[in-house]
C-alpha cells in the first residue's frame, strides 16, 4: 500500500534531506566562525549571476549528469555501481586513444568517435564486475571498488609510459590535435553574436551530448522492453526469473551500459576540458554519481536537477575557498551528508511523512 | 639481497599491516554479525586526524587514542543507526561515512591548525614510541649483530605500542568468535538472524555490539597512522587502507587468523613497493607467466557458455597480446633482457588478487549469509 502520494515521495522526501543537509552544513559553516548567510550569497554570485559561473557551473552538470545515470542504472537493476570512478577513468583512455591515433577531419566526428571510445572501455570496465557478479556470484559493490583502484593503477601506468610525450615530466598525454577540440559555451556565443559570454568557462558541447543522454535513458529504462526486464528485476529478482528474464543478462547489459555511461564523463573532462588525458581528472565525479543517483530518484528528470545542484554546488565551494577561509571539502562534507540522508537515513524521513499523510488520510 | 635487507622488508611490512589488520579485524566483527561495513576508511581517517589533533594539542598520546577511538565510535553509531535501527541500505550508509570523514577531517583541521589541513608534527610523547624489547641491540650495531639476534632485534624488536596489540588482537578475536558465547551468538547473527532472535536474544543489541567493536578497533587502526607511524594527520592520509582491509578480510574469508595472513601479504607488497624503485625479470620470465595464464584462461573456457568465452576468453587474449608485446619489444635485446615490473602492478596487487578470490577460481569466498541484509522482526 502507498501510504504516500506519488509527488511527496518524489518531491518532498528528497527536497526535506536537501534542507536536513543544508542546516547542518550551515552550523558547520557557522562553527568554523563564518556567516552561512554570506557564504550561500557568494555562492549564488559566483555561480548563477555571472555568464561564466553559468559555465563553469555546467561543466561540473555534464560530469554529473553522465556519473548519476549511471549509476541510476544500475539502480534500476538493484545493482549498486559504485565503480563509475574507475569506468570513467577508462573511458578518459578510450578517448585519449582515439583522439591521439585516428586523424578526425572535424570535432563533429571526433566527439562520435570518442563517445564510442568512451563507451566501450568504460563497458568493459563495467562488464567484468557484471560477470563476476552474474555468473560466480562475487559481490558487485567490493568488486567495483577493487576496479577502480586497478583502474587508477593501469591509468597511472599508461600516463607515466606508453602514453606520455618524450621528454615531458607530466604524467598526461600530449595535447590532443586541434581538430578534436570540442566548442566551448564561449565560442558557441561568440557565434551567435555575444561576445563576452561564457568566458574561459569550460562548459562545452558535450553538455548537450548529456542532455541527450538523459532523454535515451528515459526511452530505454520506461518505453523498451529491455528497461521493463531491467526494472523487473530490480523489483524482484525471483519474479522476474518466473516471467522469463534471464539474471545474468540483465546484469551483463544493465552494468554495461552503466559503464558506458559513466566512462562517457570523460568527454567533457578529457576531450572537452583539458584536451589531454591528466591523471585525477575525474575528480570524484564517479561517487558523486551516487549522490545524485540518489537525490534523483534515479529518474532522469532527477538526475538532471539534482546535477545542477550538485553543479552549483561545486562552482560555490570553489568561490568560497576562494573568498573565504571555508576550505572546498565542504562540499564533500554536503555530498556525504546528502548520501546519508537521501540514502541510509531516508527512514528518518520518510517515517514521519508517511505518518503524517496518513493522519490526514484519515481525517480526510 | 642479504639477509639483513630481508629483515628490514619484513619489519616494514609488519608496520605497514598493523593498521590493516586492526581495520581488518574491525570489518570481520561487523561483518561476521551481519552489517556490511565499507566505512572502514572514513572510520579510520577520522581516528587518524582527531588522535593527531588532540595528541598535538595536550601532548598526550594517550588522550590522541582515546580521542581517535571517540570519533570512529561516532561515525560507527551513525553506521548503525542507519544500518540497524533505521533499516537503510548498508553500502550506502557506509560511502556516505567515507565522504563525512573525508570532507570534515579536512574542514576542521584548516579551522582549528590553518596547516592546509594537516595537523602540526607530533613531538615525543605526542606519538607512540618504538619499544625495544630487553636484549635487542640498538640499529647501529645490528649489522655486526649474529642472524638470531638481527632477526630478534629487527623483526620483533622497536614497534610500537600497538604493534604488538593489534598482533594480540588476532588470538583474541578467534577466541572471542570461536569459544565464547557471545561470539557464537554474533556469528549466528550474521548467518541466521531470525533464528538468534527466536532464541530470545537481541539482534539489536548484538549488531550494535558489533558495530560499537568495529569502531573502537577502527579507532585503534587510525590513531596508529597518525601518531605511530607517522607524526601527524595528513589530508586523505588513510589513502585506501580501509578498502585494503576489506579485501584483506575477503582474502581471509572472514576468518581471524587468515586475516592476519592476508594483511601480511598485502603490508609486504607495501614494504616492497617503498624499498624497491626497480623490480627486474627476465623479459622471458614475464612473458611466458602471461601467455601460461592466458592459456590457463583459454583451457578453462573451452566447454562454457558463450558468455565465459567472451569474458574470459577475452581476458586470456588480452594477456596473450601483452606478452606477444612484450617478445617481440624485447627481440632485438634478446630476451635474457631484464625488464621492470611497473610500480602499479605491485600496488594493485591486492586487489586484483581479491578479486581473483571474489571470483572463486582459487577457493571460492562466502560472505555471511544476512550480511547487508536489515533484520525486520516478525509481527
Amino acid at each position: 500500500m502507498d501510504v504516500m502520494p506519488k509527488w511527496a515521495d518524489v518531491v518532498l522526501v528528497p527536497l526535506i534531506s536537501l534542507i536536513i543537509a543544508a542546516l547542518l552544513s550551515a552550523l558547520l559553516i557557522l562553527a568554523i566562525g563564518e556567516s552561512p548567510v554570506a557564504a550561500l550569497k557568494l555562492m549564488i554570485e559566483g555561480t548563477l549571476l555571472r555568464s561564466s559561473g553559468w559555465g563553469y557551473m555546467l561543466y561540473y552538470t555534464t560530469n554529473f549528469i553522465f556519473t548519476g545515470l549511471a549509476v541510476s542504472v544500475a539502480f534500476h537493476a538493484a545493482l549498486f555501481n559504485i565503480g563509475g570512478e574507475g569506468q570513467a577513468m577508462m573511458g578518459g583512455l578510450g578517448v585519449a586513444l582515439v583522439c591521439l591515433f585516428i586523424p578526425w577531419p572535424h570535432w563533429s566526428f571526433a566527439i562520435i568517435g570518442a563517445s564510442l571510445g568512451a563507451a566501450v572501455f568504460g563497458m568493459i570496465w563495467a562488464g567484468l564486475p557484471a560477470y563476476l557478479q552474474a555468473k560466480r556470484g562475487s559481490h558487485i559493490v567490493i568488486t567495483t571498488i577493487m576496479f577502480n583502484f586497478i583502474a587508477a593503477g593501469v591509468l597511472n601506468f599508461f600516463l607515466v609510459g606508453a602514453l606520455k610525450p618524450k621528454g615531458s615530466m607530466d604524467p598526461a598525454t600530449a595535447n590532443f590535435p586541434a581538430s578534436t577540440h570540442l566548442p566551448t559555451f564561449e565560442d558557441m556565443a561568440s557565434l551567435m553574436g555575444f561576445e563576452k559570454m561564457f568566458r574561459a568557462a569550460p562548459a562545452n558541447v558535450s553538455f548537450f551530448l548529456a542532455l541527450v543522454a538523459c532523454v535515451l535513458v528515459w526511452f530505454l529504462i520506461w518505453r523498451t522492453p529491455l528497461g521493463y526486464e531491467i526494472r523487473a528485476m530490480g523489483k524482484s529478482e525471483p519474479a522476474a526469473r518466473y516471467a522469463g528474464i534471464g539474471s545474468v543478462k540483465i546484469i551483463m547489459v544493465a552494468m554495461m551500459i552503466s559503464g558506458a555511461l559513466s566512462g562517457m564523463m570523460a568527454i567533457n573532462t578529457t576531450q572537452g576540458e583539458s584536451e589531454r588525458l591528466i591523471l585525477n581528472f575525474t575528480e570524484g565525479a564517479g561517487f558523486i554519481g551516487i549522490a545524485v543517483a540518489l537525490m534523483g530518484r534515479s529518474h532522469p528528470l532527477g538526475v538532471l536537477l539534482a546535477a545542477l545542484l550538485f553543479g552549483f554546488l561545486y562552482q560555490g565551494g570553489a568561490e568560497l575557498a576562494l573568498w573565504t577561509k571555508i576550505p572546498r571539502e565542504l562540499i564533500v562534507v554536503i555530498q556525504a551528508l546528502v548520501i546519508l540522508f537521501t540514502g541510509a537515513l531516508s527512514l528518518m524521513v520518510r517515517g514521519p511523512l508517511e505518518r503524517l499523510f496518513l493522519s490526514l488520510r484519515q481525517r480526510g | 639481497m642479504d639477509f639483513l635487507t630481508l629483515l628490514q622488508v619484513l619489519d616494514s611490512s609488519l608496520r605497514l599491516a598493523t593498521p590493516l589488520l586492526l581495520a581488518c579485524l574491525a570489518g570481520l566483527f561487523s561483518e561476521r554479525a551481519g552489517i556490511f561495513d565499507i566505512g572502514l576508511e572514513g572510520k579510520m581517517l577520522a581516528a587518524a586526524f582527531l588522535s593527531a589533533a588532540i595528541a598535538a594539542t595536550t601532548g598526550s598520546v594517550w588522550l590522541g587514542l582515546l580521542a581517535g577511538i571517540g570519533a570512529s565510535l561516532l561515525l560507527s553509531a551513525i553506521h548503525g543507526l542507519a544500518s540497524i535501527t533505521l533499516r537503510g541500505d548498508q553500502i550506502i550508509s557506509g560511502v556516505a561515512i567515507n565522504f563525512l570523514a573525508a570532507g570534515l577531517t579536512v574542514v576542521i583541521s584548516q579551522d582549528w591548525f590553518g596547516q592546509g589541513g594537516r595537523t602540526p608534527p607530533l613531538l615525543s610523547g605526542g606519538r607512540f614510541e618504538p619499544l625495544n624489547l630487553p636484549g635487542a641491540v640498538p640499529a647501529k650495531e645490528i649489522s655486526q649483530a649474529g642472524p638470531f639476534m638481527q632477526l630478534y632485534s629487527e623483526l620483533f624488536s622497536g614497534h610500537s605500542l600497538l604493534v604488538y596489540v593489534a598482533l594480540l588482537m588476532v588470538p583474541l578475536t578467534w577466541f572471542v568468535l570461536y569459544k565464547t558465547r557471545f561470539g557464537l551468538r554474533l556469528r549466528a547473527v550474521g548467518e541466521n538472524p531470525a533464528a538468534v532472535d527466536t532464541a530470545g536474544i537481541s539482534v539489536v543489541g548484538l549488531r550494535y555490539a558489533a558495530v560499537c567493536i568495529c569502531g573502537i578497533l577502527c579507532g585503534i587502526a587510525g590513531a596508529y597512522m597518525a601518531t605511530a607511524l607517522q607524526a601527524g594527520f595528513v589530508k586523505d592520509m588513510s589513502a585506501g587502507r580501509g578498502f585494503i582491509a576489506l579485501a584483506a578480510l575477503i582474502f581471509a574469508k572472514w576468518r581471524p587468523w587468515y586475516a592476519l595472513g592476508a594483511c601480511l601479504l598485502f603490508g609486504f607488497f607495501f614494504a616492497v613497493d617503498n624499498r624497491f624503485q626497480n623490480i627486474l625479470l627476465p623479459a622471458w620470465v614475464m612473458s611466458g607467466v602471461l601467455l601460461a595464464l592466458g592459456c590457463g584462461l583459454f583451457a578453462y573456457v573451452r566447454n562454457k557458455t558463450l558468455l565465459d568465452r567472451i569474458v574470459l576468453g577475452g581476458l586470456g587474449l588480452g594477456l596473450a597480446i601483452v606478452a606477444t608485446l612484450i617478445t617481440l619489444s624485447n627481440l632485438s635485446a634478446g630476451l635474457d633482457s631484464m625488464i621492470k615490473i611497473p610500480v602499479v602492478f605491485i600496488q594493485s596487487l591486492p586487489y586484483v588478487l581479491t578479486v581473483v578470490v571474489l571470483a572463486g577460481f582459487v577457493g571460492k569466498a562466502i560472505p555471511p549469509r544476512s550480511g547487508g541484509v536489515a533484520y525486520v522482526k516478525e509481527k
